[in-house]
């Protein structure tokens, strides 16, 4: 395909992509989807989609009642004695971390995955304030030690395969290159085993957050964020203020509906409720436990016709189905979350800077499979709608992007004897050879992959007449 | 500090003000997340057995079966609860195995497997329950390649709701189903990444 000015960013991802990051990505998100609905044809036939709709009627409830939901979790965990912490932005949030590792004489940190701290690059931020900070789920490990940026939110690493992990591994001196994905795995248990053991602290995010008990609910399947509870002083978790439900029976529901919409599994292997610091008599574990709601624009959204996107619960379903994501991985979204979730979230979550992606919305061809999966019924179709919307409104350039304009077509569209001149005219072009056409640049973009079909307008209209004709006759 | 907790209460009431009503709280059914019924299980432990091996667990019935299962697989250095090890001596089948009842973090790798006390365990999905106030030492249960929890029959739950409504005051609930496992090279299984390889339940 020959480049051009018109095309959407995600297209030139799409296009340049490397062959093996396309296979694996299409791969892995292809059977992430198939394991999705081997599960629920499994376990959940009948009520499968009244799970979703419930759900997703409780996360709005409680986003719409999110003063009271928050205040009412703040209250619960200081009652189980946690320290309750608030961060306005991402900076904030950093800092207040830094000041409690400080405060508790800490200098090492172990790290379960959250999407919140990748928003605001916590791991960085520590680092540079000379605290070592290791990345303990797999995937986000061997991001970590390849600087790169997670391409999935479930699966960070995705778009990797087992001989560019083999080479990380041997150049970090780990071993020498062996691709087994079993050797690998085993390498990463004894070398993060050590870090466990030797942390003071053990950051995690929660899943979900309980207002009535103050529980957070924390998932995952390799056991590392158990293990950022059991050999260190103290715990800290990074909580978006979205992750709230108002009560702990909603925490069984969504449970269900994570672990199959991520990954096909009836539950994911671990699911922690933790609401305070470690029980007396117990030799292991925190003694100190901090929770830390961090708004970062989440606010914002929510005084936005797109607030159902807070539903979100990460599970990367939506990711998984997409076949935008499937073609162009995670990457190409340019930002801290991906795929379907991301072409709304991302935007919204930048600010000032929305303009700078306003073209994801755009990578979409609204087929709906993304609300189909959704385990809290997000409708991101209609979001991705109101995002082109506002983009248009606000002049934004990059959602214009391979769009050729409308105001012509408005303008035929509104003048009858315009638009019969048009349909005429429109015959011409079946005797106008494609390379001449593809002076337009956004018939070029178009004619680049596909062919232009024969021009047939106007049939309608000859055929309504012809209709009309007979009926009086 | 307090003026990002004001701050941040007042913007969600403002994005919440313009709103003409507040989306209600859904009615629903405790029954309905439950999962499809398995009626060719007379017993719940069979559902239980049936469960926890599809995620790849190890269901055994007694203290002759984990001490067969364990000199078998070569496990014959572990951890046990303090309060279950009078009980696991006294099976004969356990004659040619050593348990520690103190986790000595400095040995933590020679630990082959721990015994714990389950609070709980669920049919429906192979899960076992550990509570903190219940679970002698946090690494003695995750540490060890295998991990054993003893069950006793009448703590066997049918579904998650039943779990759920039975957290009860604990501060640090965990709900173990089957190995600690990862998919994240390739979406190739591998079982055992931090936590335990091997996930037994034993009825006792």
């Amino acid at each position: 395909m020959t480049p051009t000015k018109t095309q959407q960013s995600i297209d030139k991802f799409a296009r340049d992509i490397d062959a093996e990051v396309h296979d694996s990505v299409w791969g892995g998100a292809k059977k992430t989807s198939e394991a999705r609905y081997a599960a629920l044809e499994r376990d959940f036939p009948e009520t499968a989609d009244k799970l979703r709709e419930t759900a997703g009627k409780i996360k709005q409830h409680t986003l719409e009642n999110l003063d009271k939901y928050l205040a009412q979790a703040e209250a619960s965990l200081q009652a189980n004695g946690a320290q309750v912490h608030f961060a306005r932005d991402g900076d904030r949030a950093n800092e207040i971390i830094l000041d409690i590792m400080k405060q508790a004489g800490a200098t090492r940190m172990v790290k379960a995955k959250s999407m919140v701290s990748e928003e605001t690059e916590l791991a960085h931020f520590l680092e540079k304030n000379g605290m070592s900070c290791v990345e303990t789920d797999l995937g986000e490990f061997i991001v970590q030690i390849d600087h790169d940026h997670p391409s999935h939110i479930v699966k960070p690493i995705i778009h990797k395969n087992r001989r560019q992990i083999a080479k990380s591994f041997e150049r970090e001196g780990l071993g020498e290159y062996d691709d087994d994905p079993e050797t690998i795995c085993r390498r990463a248990r004894k070398f993060l085993r050590d870090k466990f053991l030797h942390a003071d602290v053990g950051l995690t995010g929660a899943n979900f957050v309980s207002a009535e008990s103050g529980r957070l609910t924390i998932v995952t399947n390799e056991g590392n964020a158990r293990f950022c509870m059991a050999a260190n002083r103290v715990h800290i978790a990074i909580v978006g203020i979205e992750k709230l439900v108002p009560t702990d029976r909603d925490l069984g529901l969504l449970l269900n509906l994570i672990g199959r919409s991520g990954t096909g599994q009836q539950l994911t292997v671990y699911s922690q409720f933790i609401k305070g610091p470690r029980t007396e008599g117990q030799p292991h574990g925190p003694e100190e436990m901090h929770v830390v709601f961090v708004d970062n624009k989440r606010t914002e959204v929510l005084a936005t016709n797109c607030r159902d996107i807070l539903r979100c619960i990460r599970c990367g379903a939506c990711l998984n189905v997409c076949p935008v994501y499937r073609q162009a991985s995670g990457h190409a979204y340019r930002s801290v979350y991906p795929g379907p979730v991301g072409a709304v979230l991302s935007p919204l979550l930048a600010g000032s800077r929305f303009p700078e992606l306003a073209d994801l919305p755009k990578a979409s061809s609204l087929c709906g499979a993304c609300n189909e999966v959704c385990p809290v019924n997000i409708p991101i179709p209609d979001l991705l709608l109101r995002l082109r919307d506002k983009a248009k409104r606000e002049g934004a350039k990059k959602a214009s992007a391979g769009t050729p304009g409308m105001g012509m077509y408005a303008l035929l569209a509104s003048q009858p004897t315009a638009w019969r001149g048009a349909m005429s005219m429109g015959k011409a072009m079946n005797m106008t050879p494609p390379a001449v056409m593809n002076i337009v640049p956004a018939a070029a973009a178009w004619q680049s992959a596909r062919q232009l079909p024969p021009w047939r307008g106007g049939k309608f209209r000859s055929w309504m007449k012809t209709r009309k004709h007979a009926h009086d006759a | 500090m307090n003026d990002d907790r004001d701050l941040i209460f007042s913007n969600i009431r403002k994005a919440l003000e313009p709103l003409p009503e507040r989306a209600p709280y859904p009615e629903w059914d405790a029954e309905m997340p439950i999962c499809r019924e398995h009626p060719e299980f007379a017993e719940r432990w069979d559902l239980y057995a049936y469960k926890l091996q599809q995620v790849n667990g190890t269901p055994l019935r007694g203290l002759k079966a984990l001490g067969e299962w364990l000199v078998a697989a070569g496990q014959t250095f572990g951890y046990c609860d303090p309060k279950l090890v009078d009980e696991v001596r006294a099976e004969p089948a356990f004659a040619g195995i050593t348990l520690e009842t103190e986790f000595d973090r400095a040995r933590v790798d020679e630990y082959l497997f721990g015994i714990t006390l389950a609070s709980g365990a669920i049919a429906e999905t192979g899960t076992v329950i550990l509570k903190d106030k219940e679970t002698s030492a946090r690494l003695g249960a995750l540490a060890p390649w295998t991990h054993v929890a003893i069950l006793r029959p009448e703590r066997l739950l049918a579904s998650t709701a039943e779990a759920i409504a039975s957290l009860g005051d604990d501060p640090s609930v965990i709900w173990a189903t089957g190995p600690s496992k990862t998919a994240d090279v390739e979406g190739i299984l591998i079982e055992g990444v931090h936590g335990p390889g091997t996930q037994i339940c034993c009825l006792v």
